[in-house]
């Protein structure tokens, strides 16, 4: 690997730009590839180019055999975006955690006292209202949203605008009873009941968890899962090497 | 993905630092295997580790090839399983069987 294609890839990956890196086993001549580009000693080979934004639109990385080259497509995609709403004590447990899971994590509430450095140290923290800091950061289908304000006029907006949106989770605190009364004040704003089933709640995965670090153990647990279920049905069947 | 940009940027700074480097990275598997293909080990010249191409049972003998490969500066293509009796003594307990490509960085 030259040191140019390890700060390519350090770049790409700080801008939320897809990439993947060809490596022709033979020599490690390389190509960087992106959906709209490709450079490096390799980025003629219009077969390799073909192949590497196949592998990227599945998310796959594989070796590939072309034409008796073999050559290492290794896909680079943005991390998994979670935003957490709702800077509580749920939030603290949840936010390193998830950091460590790998995803690129921000923390919105508009309340000053909550969303403080203090509490959550290292953490991107947004002190705007959801919708608000939603439309500036763009949701998109690698996004998860978390709601855990337990607060009707923090929670209910922030849903609403996940629910337009293509994020591939949707998660909000609350009891069963809090999460109906959610659904009916969602529907009076004009949410259908197919929609709002988009919506995970009570959120995570029931495996008792009491604590704020079991209650986002729990959480994280169901994000793991849809996300892999997701992955899975685009990948389709995995095919073996020959 | 965390531990891909862990071992890039750990690579990037041993880079800096002066330090030898070469990259390790899972490139086909079959049947079951520990980590998944993309998985990569960083290795610099005094075999200090970052990342991870299995649970443990081949990173020495990968790191052996890293040095090497750090010296020599030509890239590798090595099989790991329990079919290559060669392998057995660093193979895979869990059955599985994954090629790995070691490389030099810079």
């Amino acid at each position: 690997m030259k040191i140019e294609t390890l700060a390519a890839l350090q770049d790409s990956r700080t801008k939320r730009r897809a990439v993947t890196l060809a490596t022709r086993l033979s020599d490690a001549a390389e190509a960087l590839v992106y959906l709209d580009g490709a450079t490096g000693a390799l980025a003629g080979d219009t077969a390799i180019l073909s192949a590497a934004r196949r592998a990227m639109a599945i998310g796959r990385s594989e070796t590939v055999d072309l034409g008796g080259q073999k050559v290492f497509l290794n896909v680079y995609v943005p991390p998994a975006r979670l935003i957490i709403v709702g800077a509580v004590h749920i939030a603290q447990s949840l936010a390193p955690m998830a950091t460590l899971l790998g995803f690129d994590v921000t923390v919105v509430d508009p309340r000053g006292a909550w969303a403080t450095d203090n509490r959550f140290p290292g953490m991107k923290i947004i002190q705007d209202w959801a919708d608000e800091a939603f439309q500036a950061m763009g949701l998109d289908v690698s996004t998860a949203v978390v709601t855990l304000t337990h607060d009707p006029k923090l929670d209910d907006p922030a849903l609403e605008a996940a629910l337009k949106s293509d994020v591939f989770y949707i998660g909000a605190l609350g009891s069963r009873r809090t999460h109906a009364k959610r659904k009916e004040r969602l529907a009076e704003a004009g949410i259908t009941e197919e929609q709002f089933a988009r919506v995970h709640g009570p959120v995570g995965l029931n495996i008792g968890a009491k604590s704020p670090a079991e209650i986002a153990v729990s959480i994280l647990g169901q994000i793991i899962e849809v996300k892999a279920r997701r992955l899975e049905a685009l990948a389709g069947p995995k095919v073996v090497a020959a | 993905m965390s531990d891909a940009l862990e071992v890039l940027n750990q690579v990037g700074k041993w880079k800096a630092s002066g330090k030898g480097v070469a990259v390790a990275t899972v490139i086909t598997t079959w049947g079951s295997s520990p980590r998944p293909v993309g998985s990569q080990l960083g290795v610099d010249d005094s075999g200090a580790m970052v990342g991870s191409v299995s649970g443990g049972c081949i990173e020495g003998a990968v790191v052996q090839e890293a040095l090497a490969a750090i010296k020599d500066g030509k890239p590798r293509l090595l099989d790991f399983g329990v079919t290559d009796e060669q392998a057995w003594d660093v193979g895979l307990a869990c059955g599985g069987k994954v090629q790995v490509f070691v490389e030099k960085v810079g």
